[in-house]
């Protein structure tokens, strides 16, 4: 775990590059440090392999103040990958990669077995790469390189300071994909410096927002994006954010909570009133209303009332009693994918406990899309 | 054809001056390698102390070298000695020049990432600076020798010797073979260390490095 408490820097004594900073970044944790330029980011990030030193507050590393480290030694055992790329020009790719290892003084042996290995994990033959010079690879080899040699002294904890914003789109979507699935092999604690929001949601276990050296929300992306602290996260993240990545709208964020609940053995007329009286076109039909349990038994839409001359028909001989019951944590993706597929128009969604928590219909999804869509004149 | 003979004639005579040009220019370079990288290397983080260094080394070089020459015996008397030493002044500048260029053109990234893996001060230098900078500190080299190597021609009027020696001689006794003998072989000799130089350079110099225009 990585704990950064009442950070401060300032060069010139007036100006507070970070501005007491607190940060905490669990282990095994991708948490993205995020915004724009001079906002301290990179300073932030820097201290905690003490490429530059905080004028005040302290740095611990799983509970060990990291002054009492030798500084290379440190450096050694974390992980740093730079915006341009910065591998040895001067050394084939392998001794790029034993760069640190070596300088641990780690066993020849060992080492020659790490890049072998290394070089297999970011998917470039040993046969072919290993004896290249970085000039002779492509800007995207060269930055796998760069994450190789990153981890070749098997360090707990990796610093990337916009790794990836140097290079092509495709190709920066290559990697980003690349490392988010290292990641899920190697379980690092990755410290990720960024000026690009959409990287930090698609990274991010954890992204932290900074602006004038302080963090101003620190959050998993969807509570950013659903929640936005203040207007600069929400301006900085974006207003339409949320609808390039339907991924982060669940079921509970679409679902209407007000919903008409019917006792079982109420009759059609009465349905057919509270139906008007709530201005709905479907009920759900519980065992009790009074009972706080939300036991859902079916649901009875305007369709199924058609037809039925004798009102004193029971709610529960009409209802559908065969309906999908949603998660509230499933994606609206998902949810639209269900409703296709099985035909229905309104589902149930309930919480960890099975209980109703809400409907989804389509005004309810209409609703929620006109209020993420970004409102433009021109449509 | 009498240069042929000449040289045939002399060749003992001519091979010991030119071992002596060797020796004068040789030493010199040298000399102002020890001294001249690691001023190379300490000035670089140093801007006031760099202007003031190159300054210096400026103004030596703008001294004529005969005018040097002479102060340098009206100092230290006449010999080999002093003559080394007005040479090694003279090499001194573009070997300083070249190590502070090649320093400071070392990609600052390189750098950090370096600092960033845990790289003391010293493993930078030897490990990432000097393989990066070595083929514009080894140009450096390259024209102290060939400077020196033409310069020391002149080492003859303090008493140094060398293939000057043929020329001013052969000018004082109207003998134009030995005046061709020494102009010539100082210019082959200039030639060859330059030509062994580069195979230095090309050797110490990784192949991953393209060499960009810095002349």
């Amino acid at each position: 775990m990585i704990k950064l408490k009442s950070i401060f820097k300032s060069y010139d004594g007036k100006i507070n590059v970070v501005d007491n900073l607190d940060l905490e970044i669990n282990s095994g944790e991708l948490v993205v440090l995020v915004g724009e330029s001079g906002c301290g980011k990179t300073t932030t990030m820097k201290m905690i392999n003490r490429l530059i030193e905080p004028s005040s507050g302290d740095i611990f590393i799983d509970d060990e103040n990291i002054k009492i480290y030798d500084k290379n030694e440190l450096r050694r055992n974390i992980g740093y990958v730079i915006q341009d790329i910065g591998l040895f020009p001067h050394l084939t790719v392998d001794k790029n990669i034993a760069t640190v290892p070596l300088l641990s003084k780690k066993n020849p042996e060992e080492i020659n077995k790490k890049v072998a290995e290394l070089l297999d994990l970011i998917e470039l033959p040993h046969e072919e790469y290993a004896h290249r010079y970085p000039r002779e690879l492509s800007g995207g080899q060269q930055q796998r390189v760069g994450v190789a040699r990153a981890l070749a002294n098997d360090p707990d904890i990796i610093l990337m300071d916009e790794p990836f914003s140097a290079l092509d789109p495709i190709t920066r979507e290559q990697l980003q994909n690349e490392l988010l699935k290292l990641q899920e092999e190697l379980h690092k604690t990755i410290v990720f410096v960024t000026h690009d929001i959409d990287e930090a949601i698609k990274l991010g276990d954890r992204i932290a927002v900074m602006a004038d050296g302080k963090i101003i929300q620190y959050d998993s992306p969807e509570e950013i994006l659903k929640n936005p602290i203040n207007d600069f996260v929400e301006n900085f993240v974006g207003k339409d954010r949320l609808w390039k990545t339907p991924d982060m709208l669940k079921a509970e964020d679409i679902m209407n909570k007000k919903m008409v609940m019917v006792s079982q053995n109420r009759s059609i007329a009465h349905g057919i009133e509270l139906m008007k009286d709530h201005n709905t076109n479907f009920i759900v039909v519980v065992d009790k209303v009074s009972d706080n349990q939300n036991k859902i038994l079916g649901i009875v839409g305007t369709n199924r009332l058609r037809g039925f001359e004798n009102h004193s028909i029971k709610m529960k001989d009409i209802m559908k009693s065969e309906f999908i019951k949603i998660p509230y944590d499933m994606s609206l993706v998902d949810v639209l994918n269900i409703r296709k597929e099985r035909k229905v128009t309104f589902s149930l969604v309930v919480d960890k406990n099975e209980s109703l928590i809400g409907v989804i219909s389509n005004t309810s999804i209409l609703n929620v899309l006109s209020e993420i869509v970004p409102e433009r004149e021109d449509y | 054809m009498k240069l042929i003979e000449y040289v045939l004639e002399n060749y003992m005579f001519i091979l010991e001056k030119t071992g002596e040009h060797v020796q004068l220019a040789g030493i010199a370079v040298l000399l102002a390698c020890a001294v001249g990288v690691p001023i190379g290397f300490m000035i670089t983080n140093n801007k006031k102390a760099a202007s003031i260094v190159i300054g210096v080394a400026n103004t030596i070089q703008t001294i004529p070298s005969l005018a040097l020459f002479a102060f340098a015996m009206s100092i230290f008397g006449i010999g080999a000695d002093n003559a080394i030493f007005a040479l090694f002044l003279y090499a001194l500048l573009p070997i300083i020049k070249n190590t502070l260029i090649g320093i400071r053109n070392v990609n600052p990234a390189i750098r950090e990432s370096a600092r960033g893996m845990g790289m003391s001060r010293s493993q930078i230098m030897f490990k990432v600076e000097v393989p990066l900078a070595i083929s514009v500190i080894m140009g450096g080299v390259r024209i102290a020798a060939v400077t020196c190597i033409g310069i020391a021609t002149i080492a003859t009027l303090i008493g140094a010797g060398g293939l000057g020696q043929l020329i001013y001689q052969g000018i004082g006794m109207m003998n134009y073979e030995m005046i061709f003998a020494g102009a010539i072989c100082s210019a082959l000799l200039a030639l060859f260390a330059d030509f062994i130089l580069g195979l230095v350079e090309k050797k110490l110099t990784s192949k991953g490095i393209v060499k960009e225009d810095l002349v």
